[in-house]
C-alpha cells in the first residue's frame, strides 16, 4: 500500500491550451463504457417506451417523409424505393441528431461528476456518443426487413456503413464539443443547439437526395458534412451515384470542427469543476 | 520521518463570483457584456472571492489529517485541489499514489439502476477497474449490510435513503486508494452508520493509506486524526495536534449575528426575507443569560403555492452537535402554503448550557427543499458552565429524593439527610 515509489503528480496554474491526454483517456475507457451504459439502461428501463419507442420513431418519421416529400414535393430517389432510401438517411440523421443533442448536454448532465471527481472531462462527452447506437442498431436491423419486404438487394460495399458511422460520430462530437464547452457557462445555449439542428436537417440530404442540389452548388453544400455522410452510406449500401471529389470537403470540415472542439475543449476544460 | 504522500505549497485560489451555481449567465448576457466592455462601459472584471489564500503543509505517508472550519472557510476547496479536480489559481498541490475521492456519498449513483449495477458504475467513477470491483463484490455487499444485500437486484430509487447510503459509502470504503480525501460524509446517516465509516477509516489509517478528513464533527476529528489543521476565511490559523487545535478553535468561538436580512431572489418560489433570535421582550439580541429563553424568529415569502410547505430550524454548537432540530411538521398538520409573507416563531426554553451556537433554518416541502441556510445567526449563552463541560443540555430536571430506611440499629449514629 506504501506509495513511495510512485511519481508525483503536479496541480498547479496551466494556461493556454493544454496536451490531449489520450493516454490518460485511454486508461479511463471503463468509466466511458459505464457512463454509456448508465445511459442505455436508463433509458430502456422504462420499458414501455424504451424498443417499443426506438422502432415507432423510424417507422412514422418515414411515413411522414413519404407524404411531405415524396407525394406532395414528388422528391426523386435515385431510382431506389424512396421507403428504403428515406428509411436509410432517418436512422443515420436520428443517431447524429441524438448524439449531438447529448454530446452538447453531457457536460451539465454529469455536473454533479465533474465538480465531485478527477476525470478526464472528456469521457463525459465520448459516452455520450455511444447509447445512440443502439437505436441505430435497431434501425438498420428495420432497414433490413423494409428491404427484405420490398425485395432490394444491398450493394456489396455495405460493410463501409461502419466507416459512416465513425465518421457521423465525429461531426457530432466536434460541434458537440463546442457546445457542451459554452453550456457550463451559459445554459440557452441548449435552444440554440435544438434550432441550430433543424436547419441542418434541411441542409441535409436526409429526405432528398442531394442530386437535387444544382452542380454549381455541390461543392458549397459538401461544406455540410453530413451530406458525405449521408451520400456515403446511401452508395455503400443502396448503390446510389458514387460521391464526387466534393466529399473531401464534407471530410475536411469534419476534421476542422472537431479539432476546433477539441481545442476549446482542453482550453477551457480546467475551468469547468469551478463554474458548472 | 515518513515521506509526504502530499505537499501543499502556497496555495491560494480564487472564485469569480457571478460564477456560482445558479447564477448561470446566458449567451446574450455575454454577447451584451463584451460589447460593453468592447465600449469601456463595463469593469471587466468580477467580484472575486478567495477561498484559499498561501496555504502550506505536508501530509506524510499514511497520516490521518483532519480539517477544521466554519462554513465557507475553504475546507472543500482544499479536497477539490489535493483531488485534482480543480487547479489553484497559484502555488502548486503535489500527490503520490493513486487519489481516491469521496467528497460525497453516492456521487453518480443512478435512481434506475439496481444496487448491483450501481456498485459498478460508482466504482468505475471512482477509478476502480470492473474486476477490481467484481473481486471485492462480496465485501461490499458484506459492509453494506443484510438488508441492502437482499435489494441487490432493486433499482436504488426504491431503497431508504439509509440503505442508499450505506451501498454508497461501502463502495467508496473498497476503493484501493493511497490518498483518500473525505468531506463531511458522515453528516448523513443514522449512529450506527457513523461507527462503522469511522471503523472503517480508521482501518485504512492503519492500512497505512494517507486520509485528509473534513468532518463538522469534531470529537471525530479528535479521534481519527492525530493532526489537524483549522481554515478560517480561507488560510490557516492552527495546525498541530488534533486535540489541540480543536480545543483551541472551540475556544475562539464565533462573533454573535442576531439578525440577518437575506437578498431577495425575486425569481424563487420561496424566498427568505430575514431571521432573528429575539429576547422575551422582544428584542434582537446575540448574546443572553443561559437562564433566559428566547425566541428563533423566520420570515419568507411564498410566491408560488407550494404543497405541504414545511420548515424547520436547528442549532449547532461549535462541537458540530445539533442540539436542537424542530420542524413545523412535527407539531403541525401540513397545509398547502399559499403565497404570501410568512413569520415563524418558534420559543426555546432554558435548556441549553453555556456556549456558542450556530443556528440554522430549513424550507421546503415534503418533496424538496427550497432554502437551506446552514449558518443563518450566531447566538452565545452565557452564564456559569458550573464546570461541566461535557453537557448539552442543562433541563433543570428536579430530583425525588426520600429516605427510604432507617441506619440500622448496629450502624454508626445516623445523619440526617441535607434538606434539598
Ligand atoms: N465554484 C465556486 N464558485 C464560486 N465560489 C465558490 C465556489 N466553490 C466555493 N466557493 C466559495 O469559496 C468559499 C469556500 O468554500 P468551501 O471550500 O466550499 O468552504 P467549506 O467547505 O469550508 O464550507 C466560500 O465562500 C464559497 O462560497
Ligand atoms: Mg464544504
Amino acid at each position: 500500500m506504501a506509495a513511495v515509489a510512485e511519481q508525483w503528480r503536479e496541480n498547479r496554474p496551466t494556461a493556454g491550451a493544454r496536451v490531449l491526454r489520450l493516454g490518460e483517456l485511454w486508461s479511463y475507457r471503463e468509466l466511458v463504457y459505464f457512463l454509456a451504459l448508465r445511459d442505455v439502461k436508463s433509458r430502456y428501463k422504462q420499458a414501455f417506451f424504451g424498443i417499443g419507442w426506438t422502432v415507432f420513431q423510424p417507422i412514422v418519421g418515414v411515413a411522414i417523409f413519404t407524404v411531405v416529400f415524396r407525394r406532395l414535393a414528388e422528391v426523386p430517389s435515385e431510382g431506389v424505393p424512396y421507403s428504403v432510401f428515406a428509411l436509410l438517411g432517418f436512422v443515420i440523421w436520428s443517431y447524429f441528431a441524438g448524439s449531438f443533442g447529448n454530446a452538447s448536454g453531457s457536460l451539465v448532465a454529469n455536473a454533479s461528476l465533474v465538480t465531485k471527481i478527477y476525470f478526464p472531462r472528456l469521457a463525459a462527452p465520448i459516452a455520450s456518443l455511444l447509447p445512440g447506437l443502439v437505436h441505430l442498431t435497431i434501425g438498420l436491423a428495420l432497414l433490413s426487413g423494409l428491404m427484405a419486404l420490398v425485395g432490394f438487394v444491398p450493394s456489396l460495399a455495405a460493410p463501409l456503413l461502419a466507416v459512416c458511422v465513425l465518421w457521423t460520430m465525429a461531426v457530432a462530437l466536434g460541434p458537440g464539443l463546442l457546445f457542451a464547452t459554452m453550456n457550463v457557462k451559459y445554459r440557452d445555449v441548449g435552444a440554440v443547439a435544438g434550432f441550430l439542428t433543424q436547419l441542418w436537417f434541411l441542409a441535409s440530404p436526409v429526405a432528398y437526395p442531394s442530386s437535387l442540389v444544382p452542380d454549381a452548388w455541390r461543392w458549397a453544400y459538401a461544406a455540410n458534412p453530413m451530406v458525405g455522410v449521408l451520400d456515403t452510406a446511401r452508395w455503400a449500401v443502396l448503390g446510389t451515384p458514387r460521391p464526387g471529389p466534393e466529399i473531401l470537403v464534407s471530410l475536411g470540415v469534419t476534421l476542422a470542427l472537431l479539432g476546433l472542439g477539441l481545442l476549446y475543449f482542453q482550453r477551457t476544460e480546467r475551468e469547468f469543476a469551478d463554474v458548472i | 520521518m515518513a515521506e509526504a504522500a502530499i505537499q501543499i505549497e502556497d496555495v491560494s485560489k480564487r472564485y469569480l463570483l457571478g460564477e456560482h451555481h445558479g447564477a448561470h449567465g446566458t449567451l446574450s448576457d455575454a454577447f451584451g457584456g463584451s460589447v460593453r466592455r468592447l465600449l469601456g462601459r463595463e469593469p471587466a472584471h468580477l467580484p472575486e472571492i478567495w477561498s484559499l489564500r498561501d496555504v502550506s503543509f505536508e501530509v506524510e505517508t499514511g497520516q490521518a489529517l483532519g480539517v477544521i472550519g466554519r462554513n465557507g472557510a475553504g475546507k472543500s476547496t482544499l479536497l477539490k485541489l489535493v483531488t485534482h479536480i480543480t487547479e489553484p489559481t497559484s502555488g502548486v498541490v503535489r500527490t503520490r499514489g493513486r487519489v481516491g475521492s469521496l467528497l460525497e456519498v453516492g456521487t453518480g449513483f443512478h435512481p434506475e439502476l439496481t444496487g448491483r449495477e450501481n456498485v459498478y458504475l460508482n466504482g468505475a467513477i471512482l477509478g476502480m477497474r470492473r474486476s477490481e470491483v467484481a473481486q471485492r463484490f462480496d465485501e461490499i455487499a458484506e459492509f453494506a449490510g443484510p438488508q441492502v444485500r437482499r435489494f441487490l437486484e432493486t433499482p436504488v430509487k426504491r431503497y431508504s435513503s439509509g440503505m442508499y447510503l450505506r451501498l454508497a459509502f461501502a463502495v467508496a470504503a473498497h476503493l484501493d486508494a493511497d490518498i483518500m480525501a473525505v468531506d463531511e460524509v458522515l453528516a448523513v446517516g443514522d449512529a450506527e452508520f457513523q461507527r462503522k465509516c469511522l471503523g472503517k477509516m480508521s482501518s485504512f489509517e492503519r492500512e497505512g493509506r494517507t486520509i485528509v478528513f473534513v468532518s463538522h464533527d469534531l470529537s471525530a476529528v479528535a479521534k481519527l486524526c492525530p493532526t489537524a489543521v483549522w481554515l478560517d476565511a480561507g488560510r490557516i490559523r492552527g495546525y498541530g495536534p488534533s486535540r489541540e487545535v480543536v480545543d483551541d478553535y472551540v475556544a475562539a468561538g464565533i462573533t454573535p449575528t442576531a439578525e440577518r436580512e437575506f437578498s431577495d431572489r425575486p425569481d424563487a418560489p420561496v424566498a427568505a426575507r430575514s431571521a432573528a433570535v429575539r429576547s422575551a421582550a422582544g428584542n434582537a439580541v446575540a448574546s443572553l443569560a443561559r437562564d433566559e429563553p428566547f425566541t428563533l424568529e423566520l420570515r419568507f415569502v411564498v410566491r408560488e403555492r407550494v404543497a405541504d410547505l414545511d420548515f424547520a430550524v436547528f442549532m449547532e454548537n461549535l462541537r458540530g452537535v445539533r442540539v436542537l432540530d424542530e420542524a413545523w411538521s412535527e407539531t403541525a398538520v401540513l397545509e398547502r402554503g399559499a403565497p404570501g409573507e410568512y413569520v415563524a416563531r418558534i420559543s426555546v426554553p432554558p435548556v441549553l448550557v453555556v456556549g456558542d451556537y450556530v443556528v440554522g433554518f430549513w424550507v421546503g416541502s415534503a418533496y424538496d427543499t427550497l432554502i437551506y441556510e446552514e449558518e443563518a445567526l450566531r447566538l452565545r449563552l452565557e452564564g456559569d458552565a458550573k464546570g461541566r463541560r461535557n453537557r448539552i443540555v442543562q433541563l433543570g430536571l428536579a430530583w425525588e429524593v426520600e429516605r427510604v430506611a432507617e441506619p440500622r440499629p448496629s450502624a454508626r449514629r445516623a445523619e440526617p439527610l441535607p434538606r434539598p
